[in-house]
């Protein structure tokens, strides 16, 4: 009897062993997305504007738009995805033993990350460019950042923001004393209820939350920007293939913008692309002509797809952030090139 | 015959236990390599780059990873040990006015143990740091001047400053453990005879007197067991701290995580550093009860 137990903890032993060294191939991920036919998707679902679980229990915001595009252009189908809300520190982790896909969660793109020899994943290009500012209550009279001197901030922990506050503070010779939440909704809390003479956060995420406050007059975020905080979708490293899907989604949503292409008029566009054969740049982009799709790993329509699903950069933009929005950003560096900004695509050749 | 099968039985669970935890390991590494993320603990000795807002050893944002780590041990050992203390002294009156001959003594503890033991740990720490001591006006000319100051920005009591953080995980984690503390001693107290308490009353002792020098010096060998369990549990407990902004063991390792990306490093050190200080504690309630128990002998 001893012995039949052993024989089988044994057997259980290599099934495990064999478990845990199989799936080492180097597919990628995007097939995986593709058979499943559905896109797992991280996000934070707590950032007004960005991604925010609304009443009804349904997600909205720029990140969250983005996640319906990737479907829309990987399944063809923008509603096939799964959310999963992560925390800061939990998103890394998540990505890369591939609980998520890939995380559309108001992620700073920068080296540590980025590189092999730190968190080694790969980012899509920027969807937002946002940077690291203060909140202050106006009553305080303060109007730089050296009016903090030796101030207490409240600031969340386990982001790039704790960092960036202290190397402002520092190179300016300011003492102050950091105040650290685990949870944006415990920075504004600590915030609002006198703890801290400033709070600091992406400025997006402070317009965002004086946005739910009583009174949004009275306070005001400083002109200051302690960061760059260009804000990009990732997924794990190593996946050429995945990297270069969601690169180009990404791409292609600005290209539309770019063309004048949104989610109403795609198909008046598709029809004049079917058309008139002269039109070779705008035929290969919408997939009529050439295989850009096919070297992605993605259907020849994938352009069109995602267009009708989510529209185009500034449509989605408008939807969450503009002046109409509930979260008003203005666009700023977040325009088209064209326009004064800094956001351009390569060719779709 | 029947001693060897027993025998071969244990041995066979004994295998069986570590094979499992083999393969566990050998899973975590083998999955640990194939993510590329083998264990590496070269990142402690790297400087921290962020700051700290209570220390009681000097702290700089330049100082290692390792040093950071440790000054959260010490904060967390800090709010703890004051704790373990607060806890007892609430817990043993608590418990002791249960069985007090004042009705309205016995009431009011009653009270306490009921409601602290029916709300989640983490909602009377918002209670007590957001609406009790956040809400505290920003300054108070005390009537007590430099002796004693309550703001929502600290407390100060003969010149020691405690931070609000500080002081609302304490008041959390020690009135809440309190309560169960009160539930053992209870317990232990009901566990003595009643013809002890009618002894030291007929003897005409005051009941103050009575329960110092008869009755609990005989619950308490009833008492230990549970309390250290309390104990255990109140410096576990004491992880909810990051929720507030006190920066202890766990909220260090928090943003060290993050800004290293080295999770499952910093788990196994927060894991480790737990277990020493658990061990600790536990071993200390060991020897405290070996010395009831033989005394108890004794007489």
């Amino acid at each position: 009897m001893p012995f039949r137990t052993l024989w089988v903890s044994l057997a259980a032993a290599l099934m495990l062993q064999a478990c845990a060294t199989l799936g080492e191939g180097g597919a990628s991920r995007l097939g995986l997305i593709q058979q499943r036919q559905t896109l797992r998707c991280g996000v934070s679902g707590k950032i007004p504007g960005f991604s925010f679980l609304s009443s009804d229990g349904d997600y909205s915001g720029l990140d969250i738009d983005l996640c319906r595009a990737f479907a829309a252009a990987f399944i063809g189908d923008a509603d096939a995805i799964e959310f999963r809300q992560l925390t800061a520190p939990e998103r890394f982790t998540a990505l890369r033993t591939g609980e998520v896909d890939l995380l559309s969660r108001n992620t700073t793109f920068n080296l540590s990350r980025d590189a092999a020899g730190g968190n080694g994943v790969s980012f899509a290009p920027v969807v937002f460019h946002d940077g690291q500012g203060l909140m202050v209550k106006t009553s305080r009279g303060i109007r730089t950042i050296d009016d903090l001197n030796g101030e207490t901030i409240c600031v969340g922990s386990g982001t790039t923001t704790e960092q960036n506050l202290n190397d402002a503070f520092e190179a300016r010779g300011i003492a102050y004393t950091p105040i650290k939440y685990q949870d944006l909704n415990q920075v504004v809390a600590g915030y609002l209820q006198g703890r801290c003479a400033a709070m600091t956060s992406d400025r997006s995420q402070l317009a965002a939350a004086r946005s739910g406050f009583a009174k949004p007059k009275q306070h005001q975020i400083l002109e200051a920007v302690l960061s760059k905080e260009p804000l990009a979708p990732l997924s794990a490293g190593g996946d050429q293939r995945l990297g270069d899907a969601m690169r180009w989604v990404v791409y292609a949503l600005i290209t539309a913008e770019e063309l004048g292409i949104t989610k109403a008029n795609v198909g008046d566009w598709l029809d004049k692309a079917n058309k008139q054969t002269e039109l070779t740049r705008l035929r290969r982009f919408l997939g009529v002509d050439g295989d850009l799709g096919m070297k992605l790993g993605l259907e020849a329509d994938f352009v069109v797809k995602t267009i009708a699903a989510t529209g185009n950069y500034g449509e989605i933009y408008n939807r969450h952030l503009g002046p109409n929005s509930a979260v008003p950003i203005p666009r700023g560096i977040n325009q088209l090139y064209r326009d004064g900004g800094a956001m351009t695509a390569p060719p779709f050749q | 015959m029947k001693g060897t099968r027993r025998w071969l039985l244990q041995l066979a669970v004994v295998v069986l236990l570590l094979t499992l935890m083999g393969v566990l390991i050998n899973n975590l590494a083998v999955n640990l390599l194939r993510t590329g993320l083998g264990l590496s603990f070269s990142w402690l000795s790297r400087p921290t780059g962020f700051a700290l807002a209570e220390h009681a050893l000097p702290y700089s944002p330049s100082d290692s990873y390792a040093w950071a780590l440790f000054v959260g041990w010490i904060n967390s050992l800090k709010v703890i040990s004051a704790g373990l203390v607060a806890a007892t002294i609430l817990g043993v009156l608590a418990g002791s006015a249960r069985r007090s001959t004042n009705p309205l003594l016995r009431a009011l503890a009653a009270l306490y143990v009921s409601v602290i033991r029916q709300i989640p740990l983490l909602l009377q720490l918002f209670f007590w740091y957001f609406v009790a001591l956040l809400g505290l006006p920003q300054s108070n000319p005390s009537p007590l001047g430099s002796l004693f100051t309550l703001t929502n920005q600290g407390i100060a009591v003969l010149g020691v400053h405690l931070s609000v953080e500080f002081t609302a995980v304490l008041l959390a984690l020690s009135v809440f453990t309190g309560a169960s503390i009160a539930e053992v001693v209870r317990g232990g107290l009901d566990s003595v005879p009643r013809g002890q308490w009618e002894a030291f009353r007929s003897l005409g002792l005051s009941e103050r007197l009575g329960l110092r020098k008869v009755v609990l010096p005989q619950a308490l060998p009833a008492i230990l067991p549970g309390l250290s369990s309390q104990y255990l549990n109140l410096a576990k407990n004491s992880t909810l701290a990051i929720a507030i902004g006190y920066s202890d063991l766990y909220s260090v390792s928090d943003t060290s995580i993050t800004q290293t990306g080295r999770a499952i490093e910093g788990f196994l050190l927060l894991l480790l550093s737990f277990l020493l200080l658990n061990l600790l504690i536990n071993g200390v309630m060991q020897l405290l009860n070996r010395a009831v128990i033989r005394r108890g002998q004794r007489s």
